[in-house]
């Protein structure tokens, strides 16, 4: 009876945990009254204008790197001139948001995690409710709102720089024609390629938000209490993003 | 004006509040004093809903606090937290005039809470320090100008004096007393500091075992026999 007993525990535990996160998805998406403008406008910023040099400089090495690759590795069977094609869609449909966004979970999940979670040791959660504050929405929807907002904007950015360090290293080191790289770039580049991308980012900039606001508010006390929230966080996030791009790839392109 | 009956809260089989009666007038300003773990704080939390009791009722003027209520009573209220509990991300006057600033205009709050900063001894130049670059004096007098900054009818002072040495301790047991005879506000004071009691309170609770072991005027707690043990400056721990 045992092995029965502990596999209905953790059934049930399991489907305990998937409802209360999505109630808190759901909480922190959708009560939007009153919504704190300048507490988004903060987030916006901390969360997209600040992780632009991390994504950016993530792209540009991961474009130039995979330019190296193809090149290589087409020459093996005379296909070296994919090159500009290859490159520009790896970094659009998988690279730019896969790879931008576990920078952001790197950067944002540990740093919502710590904030919130020092915030909660220190009962600051605790002033935002004798100050008539619902912390969900002074913390979590600003922060749910501004990553799924701006996350899709830096995979786009990102994109864009990824195929730029391709086209550098493409012209530089490789002897492609620079005309000729950017215009075999965007003969095979679809739209639905750069939408699927973007909507994977904004899939991610939720996921992250979520593992931070999450285990920053349910971190214990002490220093050992929020290290372990950040932790607990940025794994999470990272787990998350690459699970949810395997389902998302099989959505948008099977 | 606050009414607590009968409230019982237990985590586990561990019961912290077994059947507390307490209630507090009008202007009325109550310490409650008792050991660490006697459930102080979580009484504070069931009067702030941030802990649901098992048992028992809190009243609000005679209405019983629920999620209905309690919006109604919390803008009426005002609380200095034992570390003061400043926001990290805003500065000061952001601190003091964070739930004026939900109303009003930016340059208007700022000016009240400046105001409500000299009213605690902070000049001007600490409105736009951030929390981080005040000392604990600073912060608990910085906690004290946000718990005073909406004109509150009910203030909760938590271990106001935690912390601080002997002189600051003196300088901010003052200052609320000062605070609450000028505003005519309700004070519920959680303390261990006996010296805080004997300035700010106008009546003293002991909990003990889960219960109100003692309720009386500031005036009779030195010949009152359950209070014999802690009579020193501080509570012991």
């Amino acid at each position: 009876m045992k092995p029965v007993r502990l596999t209905g525990r953790a059934a049930l535990s399991l489907t305990r945990g998937i409802g209360a996160v999505t109630l808190f998805v759901a909480r922190g998406l959708f009560r939007l009254r009153p919504f704190y403008a300048r507490a988004f406008g903060a987030q916006l910023v901390q969360i997209g204008w600040l992780s632009l040099p991390v994504v950016g400089l993530t792209a540009l090495f991961t474009g130039a790197a995979l330019a190296l690759q193809i090149h290589s590795g087409g020459a093996r069977f005379q296909a070296s001139d994919v090159v500009p094609a290859i490159v520009a869609i790896g970094m659009v449909r998988e690279l730019g948001p896969v790879l931008g966004g576990l920078m952001v979970a790197a950067r944002v999940a540990s740093s919502i995690a710590a904030e919130i979670g020092t915030m909660k040791v220190t009962e600051q959660i605790d002033a935002l409710v004798t100050l008539s504050t619902d912390p969900m929405r002074w913390l979590v929807t600003p922060r749910l709102w501004a990553a799924m907002l701006t996350v899709p904007l830096l995979v786009g950015v990102g994109d864009i720089i990824g195929i730029a360090g391709g086209w550098l290293v493409g012209t530089q080191s490789l002897g492609f024609n620079s005309v000729a790289y950017l215009a075999n770039s965007a003969a095979y580049l679809e739209r639905w390629d750069v939408v699927s991308g973007l909507l994977k980012g904004a899939v991610f900039g939720l996921i992250v938000a979520v593992c931070g606001c999450w285990f920053g508010l349910r971190s214990d006390r002490g220093a050992a209490g929020v290290g372990r929230a950040t932790k607990s966080a940025v794994v999470a996030a990272a787990v998350g993003i690459l699970a949810a791009n395997f389902v998302l790839t099989g959505l948008f392109f099977e | 004006m606050i009414q607590i009956a009968g409230l019982h809260k237990s985590f586990g089989a561990k019961p912290v509040l077994a059947g507390v009666d307490l209630a507090v007038g009008q202007g009325e300003s109550l310490c409650v004093i008792g050991q660490s773990g006697t459930g102080k704080s979580v009484l504070l939390k069931c009067i702030l809903g941030l802990t649901a009791p098992d048992a028992g009722q809190i009243l609000w003027q005679g209405k019983p606090l629920d999620a209905a209520t309690r919006p109604a009573f919390l803008a009426r209220f005002g609380m200095l937290f034992q570390g003061a509990a400043l926001f990290d991300s805003l500065t000061v006057w952001q601190n003091v005039a964070f739930r004026l600033r939900q109303r009003m205009p930016d340059r208007q709050a700022r000016a009240i809470a400046i105001e409500k900063l000299a009213r605690v001894g902070l000049g001007p130049e600490t409105a736009d320090l951030m929390p981080a670059e005040l000392s604990g004096g600073m912060a608990k007098r910085a906690g004290l100008a946000r718990a005073i900054a909406d004109d509150p009818a009910v203030i909760f002072f938590d271990e106001p004096t935690t912390g601080l040495d002997p002189i600051r301790a003196r300088r901010i047991n003052g200052l609320i007393r000062g605070i609450v005879t000028e505003t005519g506000a309700t004070a519920i004071t959680i303390t261990h500091d006996m010296a805080s009691v004997r300035t700010i309170g106008d009546r003293v609770a002991l909990l003990q075992d889960g219960r109100i072991a003692w309720d009386g005027p500031v005036s009779r707690m030195d010949h009152a026999a359950p209070l014999a043990g802690f009579l020193g400056n501080t509570l012991p721990l």
